[in-house]
């Protein structure tokens, strides 16, 4: 059994002091530490391997295709896709979502056609498909959430029918932690014609995801918040949609042959894959997955939700609090506003107290509306983190309550 | 922006961000209200954290140029940026357009210049209890909460003096 006190050895970050305390990082649903072994894989990489993939006819060239290849296939198993083809690899989330956008979306969309989404949705699964609503004419529509923030399945019955292009949605809300029943909804975009996006950036690091059970057609993840560098993420897509799509950047890397008459593109996943590759991020990335599953899915959900209730408990016994979003399948994250303090104030309070935590809006500015609130305060925990820590939580949110009662 | 050591000896205390004095006019924000017969308005949003505020003054003519006869202001943000709206508000009422923008430059020197300005002193008798937002510029990310409200006061005047000098309302 791996005791969390051994493990936040493996996390140089985690010993950092901040404002004379020990550093409480409590801001993993927007990035995670790194352990120290997916900087060395890197740092090694960069010393030892380093050459520029795909075009060498030597053999470090060579060596380096084959290990940023290697985690290819290694995300085709960590997300359970039919084929390695399946995964491509981009900036993160965010380009995932603006390349189906482009290159899948905008190609099949017209006027009067509409793209259904929630009403949860971070800005990046959110702005791309209402700037191509704009721009195509066509229909943005939103499946409202409840006071638990659960989806109304039956608005989405209603929402999700023949004419509707595409079915976006988070997988686990990272505003309120929520999961949200993503096969549910790719069931409903079938059954009407339609696809099922699903950003899962927020899903990834506490739960293993399987996309052929989920049935949904697209899914995304990015690197840095499941252990790995910044600057690389995955888009997994069925082969049969990623051949019919056309590229979304053009460049090296991504043709099959070129000349002034006529270019004709490489097969996916290379098709959408112009330009160099953060090949020694994604390296990395192969190395917080290896990791990740050296922890084992049972040990980071069981640490992950004895963090979360122990927060929870510390938290709602606070005067004035209100904790966001309910339910059983909760991520080890808490949103929630004290009385009429302002999330920044309580921020400042416990970044004071060495506590990191998220403040404001969450780049999810219509979740905050639903909810009657400018702004939240966000603590997420990851498995490193310590009761401890969620004690201290507490205690400061109590002397903020105490300074702006 | 500053360099921000996170274990820097020197570090104020909460205690001087947050005065009582700041959380009374968190608590009881002055002049919190929209100015009817306004002579310019302006608008200041702060995206990244959400702070949305609008200020409304009224002029009046006077010797010298206009004079502020009445301000509001209404919005919603963190306790900073609504005591420095409250604040200013108090503070610039009844002064002339002129006097306000000297308060005004005064008061943004004062939590965003590293060093301060030359004649130093007047300035601090000049912004009198607006000096206690000295405890802002230890805390760097929290400068704009405090700066919101005067960089809106600053166009509200400059539309101010545009409509006073266009004849304005007679």
């Amino acid at each position: 059994m791996k005791r969390v006190e051994d493990v936040r050895k493996d996390f140089p970050m985690l010993a950092v002091r901040m404002n004379g305390r020990p550093l409480a990082y409590l801001d993993n649903a927007a990035s995670t530490q790194k352990p120290a072994r997916v900087l060395e894989r890197m740092d090694r990489f960069y010393r030892n391997e380093y050459a520029n993939v795909h075009r060498g006819v030597y053999r470090l060239s060579y060596d380096a295709t084959e290990a940023c290849e290697a985690v290819r296939e290694q995300c085709r198993r960590f997300l359970n896709a039919a084929s390695d083809r399946e995964i491509v690899f981009v900036r993160g989330a965010t380009e995932a979502v603006n390349l189906v956008a482009s290159s899948y979306a905008a190609d099949r969309a017209k006027p009067g056609m509409s793209i259904v989404i929630t009403q949860t949705e971070h800005h990046a699964n959110l702005v791309p498909w209402q700037a191509l609503c704009e721009r195509a004419r066509m229909k943005l529509e939103v499946i409202p959430v409840d006071d638990d923030g659960a989806l109304d399945m039956e608005a989405a019955k209603t929402l999700i029918r023949p004419g509707v292009l595409l079915v976006a949605a988070g997988h686990v809300s990272n505003v309120l932690g929520v999961t949200h029943d993503v096969r549910a909804l790719a069931r409903l975009a079938h059954a009407a014609g339609s696809v099922l996006f699903v950003d899962g950036a927020q899903a990834v690091p506490h739960q293993p995801v399987d996309v052929r059970a989920l049935e949904c057609d697209f899914y995304c993840l990015s690197s840095h918040k499941i252990y790995g560098p910044t600057g690389v993420g995955v888009l997994y897509g069925r082969l049969d949609l990623l051949e019919s799509m056309r590229p979304y950047q053009y460049g090296g890397d991504m043709i099959e042959s070129v000349s002034f008459e006529r270019t004709t593109y490489a097969r996916p996943p290379q098709r959408f894959e112009a330009g160099t590759p953060p090949f020694a991020e994604i390296v990395g990335l192969g190395e917080a997955i290896t990791y990740l599953e050296g922890l084992g899915w049972d040990w980071i959900a069981a640490r992950e939700r004895e963090l979360f209730e122990h927060a929870l408990k510390g938290l709602t016994a606070i005067p004035g609090i209100k904790v966001y979003g309910r339910g059983a399948h909760r991520a080890s994250l808490l949103s929630f506003t004290l009385g009429d303090a302002h999330p920044h104030d309580i921020g400042t309070v416990l970044d004071e107290a060495g506590i990191a935590v998220r403040a404001g809006h969450h780049c999810a500015e219509p979740t905050m509306r639903r909810f009657g609130v400018p702004a939240m305060v966000r603590a997420s925990f990851s498995f490193y983190n310590t009761t401890e820590e969620a004690d201290r939580l507490a205690a400061a949110v109590e002397s903020a309550r105490k300074i702006f009662a | 922006m500053n360099a921000v050591n996170p274990e820097a000896a020197n570090r104020m205390p909460l205690e001087d961000l947050y005065q009582e004095v700041i959380l009374d006019h968190n608590r009881r924000p002055r002049n919190f209200k929209a100015i009817e017969n306004s002579t310019a308005s302006c608008h200041g949003h702060n995206p990244l954290c959400g702070d949305d505020y609008d200020i409304y003054v009224r002029t009046v003519p006077a010797d010298g140029g206009a004079r502020i006869e009445d301000i509001g202001f209404t919005g919603k943000g963190c306790a900073i940026s609504k005591a420095s709206g409250s604040m200013m508000t108090a503070k610039v009422k009844g002064k002339s357009l002129s006097e306000a923008r000297g308060i005004k430059d005064a008061f943004l020197d004062l939590v965003t210049r590293d060093t301060p300005a030359a004649g130093a002193s007047g300035t601090e008798a000049l912004l009198g209890s607006l000096n206690i937002f000295l405890g802002v510029k230890k805390y760097p990310i929290r400068v704009k909460c405090a700066t919101l409200v005067w960089r809106a006061l600053e166009e509200a005047l400059d539309r101010a003096e545009s409509s006073t000098s266009s004849g304005g309302p007679s």
